[in-house]
């Protein structure tokens, strides 16, 4: 009766509160779940514990501020000036992916990072909103962005595609690499839990390398939210100050 | 500043003034915590995918457009290559960027144009 090792179950999703309206399947899932859980978590963190805010701020005012501080930073090094109107977005998108990551280390709760459908969406809003703010501040010139300067025509015959197809697999990049890494990184723990259970005190080896795994995957659930929200500066920095 | 302020803001900043005093002697070179160092893997990350993720996306768009317009083998063949083009220029963007701005243009090539920025901020 050896015990089956199945990395991947975590990933599945279960249906919490099951709903159809008009044919669609929008039931309460357990990734709605620990999406709510986390949007109440940051908006906790952020509106009460800065609620009385002190001179000398406590533990909690601190990390909000910390954050709040940390993104600001962010946006004026890497997106220019006159991108902290997009504050709110970049830290909203910061905050969501950085909790949903390290809400998805708790043993038995739900990583929503994992799952591909739910990055590329994000990078999608990312992608479409960046154009639209290209366009809406340059209008037609923001093609410009496609054609690089100095450059003999023959070769924009070459260039101007590899530009586009760049440009258009922003949003593919964006996203694989979030879903990856979480993917990657949770599988591994899995597998490593499934040996564990499966061979007796030896158990000591696998359990080892999983404490050891828990502190790489903080580093890269901190890093992968990083990535995210800098590379939503840059290509609003492209969008709003064009070559 | 500290002469100014309350009993209680006085008496922290001395007591922060000493446990930096305390610090500064014995800094590690390079904690988890040093900025570069955090960039550094930030970077490397981040670049690790780019390249896999072009050439695949491009090539299976080739597929795609194939498929649809009957064109087979030669989409597939034309956005191979060209998603390994564009692989190659969005690392080289992504390492060139390091030390500087990081960015998609280098800098040096934007300072021509700062004050043209600044006034379309303005509107």
């Amino acid at each position: 009766m050896a015990l089956e090792i199945k990395p991947l179950e975590q990933f599945e999703i279960q249906r919490i509160v099951p709903l159809h309206i008009g044919g669609m399947d929008v039931s309460f899932t357990n990734s709605a779940l620990m999406m709510t859980i986390v949007v109440i978590a940051i908006t906790v963190l952020t509106v009460f514990a800065t609620r009385r805010a002190a001179l000398v701020p406590g533990r909690w005012q601190s990390v909000a501020e910390l954050s709040y501080e940390f993104v600001a930073d962010m946006i004026d090094t890497n997106a220019g000036h006159g991108a902290q109107v997009f504050f709110p977005f970049v830290f909203t998108l910061f905050m969501f992916i950085l909790f949903s990551n390290l809400f998805g280390l708790v043993p038995y709760s739900f990583t929503i990072t994992s799952h591909i459908i739910v990055t590329f969406a994000l990078a999608l809003v990312v992608f479409v909103g960046v154009t639209i703010v290209g366009i809406a501040k340059h209008g037609t010139h923001f093609l410009r962005l496609f054609v690089p300067e100095g450059v003999p025509v023959v070769l924009l015959v070459l260039l101007v595609p590899i530009e586009l197809l760049s440009y258009f697999i922003r949003p593919f990049t964006l996203s694989i690499r979030l879903f990856a890494n979480m993917l990657a990184g949770h599988t591994m723990l899995g597998i490593f839990g499934g040996f564990a259970a499966s061979i007796g005190f030896l158990a000591i080896f696998p359990v080892g390398i999983n404490i050891l795994l828990v502190g790489l995957e903080l580093l890269v659930a901190a890093l992968q939210a990083y990535v995210f929200a800098i590379l939503t500066c840059l290509y609003l920095r492209d969008a709003l100050h064009l070559h | 500043m500290s002469d100014a302020g309350p009993p209680e803001l006085e008496r922290l900043s001395e007591q922060l003034d000493r446990v930096r005093a305390r610090n500064t002697g014995s800094k590690p070179a390079a904690s988890a915590g040093d900025p570069a160092l955090q960039q550094g893997v930030g970077v490397g990350l981040r670049i690790g995918i780019e390249f896999v993720v072009s050439v695949v996306v491009a090539t299976g768009l080739g597929w795609a457009l194939d498929h649809w317009l009957g064109t087979r083998p030669w989409g597939m063949i034309i956005l191979f290559f060209l998603g390994v083009a564009a692989g190659m220029v969005s690392v080289y963007r992504a390492v060139a960027g390091i030390n500087t701005a990081v960015g998609f243009r280098r800098p040096d090539q934007e300072t021509g144009k700062k004050p043209q920025d600044a006034k379309d901020d303005g509107e």
